[in-house]
């Protein structure tokens, strides 16, 4: 079992990617950034994530659309995913919860808040 | 009539009080003393001149003592007594002995409607305007951005030289697109202060102009010569080049269905189809040009062949959504789907109580091409007529799915915030 849990950051916003990478590096964490979800199912199937943190409002397709997707897939049923968006809106919260989504953070989040909401769903 | 004898008999009172005989107040308003004892006897209407002269003679205020004669008061005080314990067969009574509370009334509920549909309105924006959800998103993920940097700035004591120049970088984009971000919504903001009919687009420029002229402009009727006037208008209320050019299609339009349909003839007519008919023109014209009319109480919508909506006058009571999709029970939409076949319905909107009803007259038209191959453009329009109070059933319709209370509506493609909680 490898020591480095991977961590697959799906985020357009490179400045919010890069502090979010930032912060799963210095928790010793694995990252892949993806800017957008065309790829996203492709290189999930290269390495499997222990988890996802994925952006509701990717330019491509959409978070909801990868999420649901993945939860088509076995391999990827049991994937936590965290979502992340700026619409705070309780109507993305419940389509995100119904397509399968561990958990979800309204955007603007802070760092320890997200942290906190990345070891769990890794089980640290 | 019961409407004049309310005037006669406050005209007799006033003189009364004034101590003042009938031969010399007749005298001093110019008319006979016999026609003033059928006017105070509630015999003979009154109105116009004859009115305003009585007034001066007997010092009251002609406007205020007109609009007890005006209906619109009376449809104004059924409107808002509608639905509750208000003794609605003596609103008349009412109106003739407290004038002044009556018009007071009037005024409080016509607020309140007003103040309902800007809500309405700024509802539908909130949830639909594109510009607002995307001046917000941006704000929104500047603002995250700037958060998750400057706690890690803040929160790591030991941050390399290199991430810690990266991240002081990124703060001042950030920081920089926080402050666009801010100016935009700013913007719409000041935009919004406006009211619930502020302008956001050349669509909304034009329509917002269009109306500040009672949907009409004098210069149409006159035919030639009038271009430049028109022109002369359009430049001086209108800011955006969109708009002005929405308006210039307007205007030659309108101007070419006015020399078409005289406005003396036109006015004759309570059918647009007969009206068109009669000169010879499209069913979709005689519905612009009874809406068109100076003074003109119909509304009227014309959707595109996508069913949006590209012309918007509202009738006295009927809402019109700004953005987002319309009620898609409107005839409007019925007559889309059979260009060439007028559909019609005596409608009322959901949730509106007692209010009134509507007849709504529709018809669409194709736009062939000039050449094989050209694509067939649809386009359809919409009178709405008030009818005031409608004693049958008639079918219930909305404005926008979003601000419509129609329970269990087939139609529905989106809940509405009016739906109970």
């Amino acid at each position: 079992m490898s020591a480095t849990p991977h961590v697959l950051l799906i985020e357009d916003e490179p400045n919010i990617a890069e502090a979010i990478r930032f912060l799963l590096s210095r928790d010793g964490l694995s990252v892949t950034v993806l800017d957008h979800g065309a790829k996203a199912m492709a290189v999930m199937r290269e390495k499997v994530p222990a988890l996802v943190i994925l952006d509701l409002m990717l330019p491509d397709i959409s978070g909801l659309e990868i999420l649901t997707a993945m939860r088509g897939e076995r391999a990827f049923r049991g994937v936590p995913v965290l979502m992340l968006t700026a619409k705070g809106q309780a109507r993305d919260r419940e389509a995100a919860e119904k397509a399968g989504a561990s958990l979800f953070m309204a955007k603007p989040f802070a760092n320890a808040e997200l942290m906190a909401a990345v070891r769990q769903l890794l089980g640290a | 009539m019961a409407l004049s004898r309310l005037i006669g008999s406050r005209l007799r009172e006033r003189r009364q009080a004034l101590g003042l005989k009938q031969a010399d107040v007749a005298a001093r308003a110019g008319i006979s003393a016999s026609f003033l004892n059928l006017i105070e006897h509630n015999r003979r209407r009154v109105g116009g001149e004859v009115l305003a002269g009585l007034a001066r003679v007997l010092q009251m205020d002609a406007a205020a003592l007109g609009g007890i004669g005006e209906s619109g008061l009376l449809d104004d005080l059924r409107a808002a007594g509608a639905g509750t314990a208000a003794e609605l067969d003596r609103v008349e009574e009412f109106v003739g002995r407290f004038p002044g509370w009556a018009g007071a009334l009037a005024q409080a509920s016509g607020r309140a409607v007003q103040a309902e549909r800007a809500v309405m309105v700024l509802n539908d924006r909130m949830a639909h305007d594109p510009h607002l959800a995307q001046a917000l998103h941006e704000l929104l993920t500047a603002v995250s951005a700037v958060r998750a940097t400057a706690g890690i700035l803040a929160e790591t004591g030991d941050l390399a030289p290199e991430w810690r120049d990266r991240f002081q970088r990124n703060l001042h984009q950030d920081a920089e697109r926080m402050a666009i971000g801010a100016e935009t919504l700013v913007a719409w903001l000041n935009r919004a202060e406006g009211g619930a009919e502020a302008v956001a687009s050349p669509q909304e420029e034009f329509d917002a102009w269009l109306e500040a002229k009672g949907w009409h402009l004098a210069g149409l009727e006159r035919g030639e010569g009038a271009e430049a006037e028109i022109e002369a208008e359009i430049e001086a209320g209108l800011t955006s080049h969109l708009a002005r050019d929405l308006a210039r299609v307007w205007a030659v339009r309108t101007q070419a269905e006015a020399r078409a349909m005289p406005l003396e003839q036109a006015q004759g007519f309570d059918d647009p189809l007969a009206l068109a008919a009669g000169f010879g023109l499209g069913p979709m014209a005689g519905l612009r040009r009874m809406a068109g009319l100076p003074g003109s109480v119909h509304g009227l919508v014309i959707c595109d062949g996508a069913g949006a909506l590209t012309f918007r006058k509202p009738a006295r009571g009927f809402a019109l959504p700004r953005f987002g999709a319309a009620c898609a029970l409107w005839p409007l939409f019925q007559a889309l789907t059979r260009p060439g076949q007028p559909v019609e319905a005596r409608v009322r909107l959901a949730g509106r109580g007692g209010e009134g009803g509507f007849h709504l007259r529709a018809v669409a038209e194709t736009r062939v091409g000039a050449r094989f191959g050209d694509p067939v453009l649809v386009e359809a329009a919409m009178l709405i007529t008030p009818l005031g109070q409608v004693a049958e059933e008639v079918p219930e319709i909305g404005s926008t799915c979003a601000v419509c209370a129609k329970p269990a509506c087939p139609a529905r493609r989106e809940g509405s915030i009016l739906a109970p909680l």
